[in-house]
């Protein structure tokens, strides 16, 4: 079988590093939360694929809590995002350093 | 299967890819499109592994409500573009992190990947080593109804006021005046 667990594991962790090398590497907000949704799907390709491996819906149910939580995250980043943007009108990040102090 | 494989590599590769060119791309609606292309081949993979109802699920919600949600703040900000000149002299004072940044990326890339391949355990549990009546019934929607709504019953109850939460949060964060 050539899409074994293993191939299935490596893709999300290729796609969970790209996740968080666009984090690290990016300076503006809403890529930064593009990137999150990124990392979270590497999880979720992972969940799923160890639930196929071992024959179990447990790795579907979680896939579905993670995508609640992900539209959670998304609609209080984005309200996070659009407060700022009114604020200070830039979306990068190093314009708010107002806690470094 | 040489099908599942060919199907496996083309899904990936547009993935990667996908992933790759939001994380390049200069303009914030171009990585929002492709990110629903990302999500798309990921949708084709959930087929591969015998859960069409996530597929579905990751199409309509991930890419359709969510994706959505993100494209319409993308344009009802109308933002610059990432590093307007304006922002050079900045960009070149937070050039360190950034190198660094990508360089602790990499070592992750290389740990993750490295620690999944060589993990033998993992060679053992092949995806396929399921019996038949377990394949048939992860990909049926009465099955994880099941599961989502005894085992799972306290964790769904729980996420609904996660949800009421969020949409409290979401309109007290983004009005004007309270």
């Amino acid at each position: 079988m050539i899409p074994s667990l293993t191939h299935y594991l490596v893709l999300s962790a290729v796609l969970f590093a790209i996740g968080t090398m666009g984090v690290f590497l990016r300076r503006n907000l809403i890529t930064i939360l593009l990137s999150i949704e990124i990392m979270l799907n590497a999880a979720n390709l992972a969940f799923v694929a160890f639930g196929r491996a071992w024959g179990r819906v447990d790795g579907q149910v979680i896939v579905f809590f993670v995508i609640t939580v992900a539209a959670a995250e998304a609609a209080v980043g984005l309200a996070l995002v659009i407060a700022l943007f009114r604020h200070r009108e830039s979306l990068n990040p190093d314009a708010y350093t107002s806690l470094r102090g | 299967m040489p099908g599942d494989a060919i199907l496996f590599y083309v899904f990936g590769a547009v993935m990667v890819v996908a992933s790759l060119l939001v994380i390049g791309q200069r303009s914030t609606i171009y990585s929002v499109l492709l990110l629903i292309a990302s999500f798309a081949a990921l949708a084709g993979l959930y087929v591969l592994l015998d859960a069409p109802f996530l597929a579905v699920i990751q199409i309509i919600i991930y890419a359709g409500a969510i994706m959505v949600l993100f494209l319409f703040v993308v344009m009802l900000l109308n933002a610059p573009h990432e590093q307007a000149p304006a922002d050079v002299e900045r960009h070149w004072q937070g050039h360190g992190p950034r190198r660094l940044g990508a360089v602790l990326g990499l070592a992750l890339l290389v740990e993750l990947v490295w620690s999944v391949w060589r993990t033998s355990a993992l060679q053992e549990a092949q995806v396929g080593a399921a019996s038949a009546r377990q394949l048939r019934a992860l990909g049926s929607v009465r099955e994880i109804g099941h599961v989502l709504f005894t085992d799972y019953g306290f964790a769904f109850e729980v996420t609904s006021v996660l949800i009421l939460v969020a949409m409290v949060g979401a309109v007290v964060l983004a009005k004007r005046e309270i």
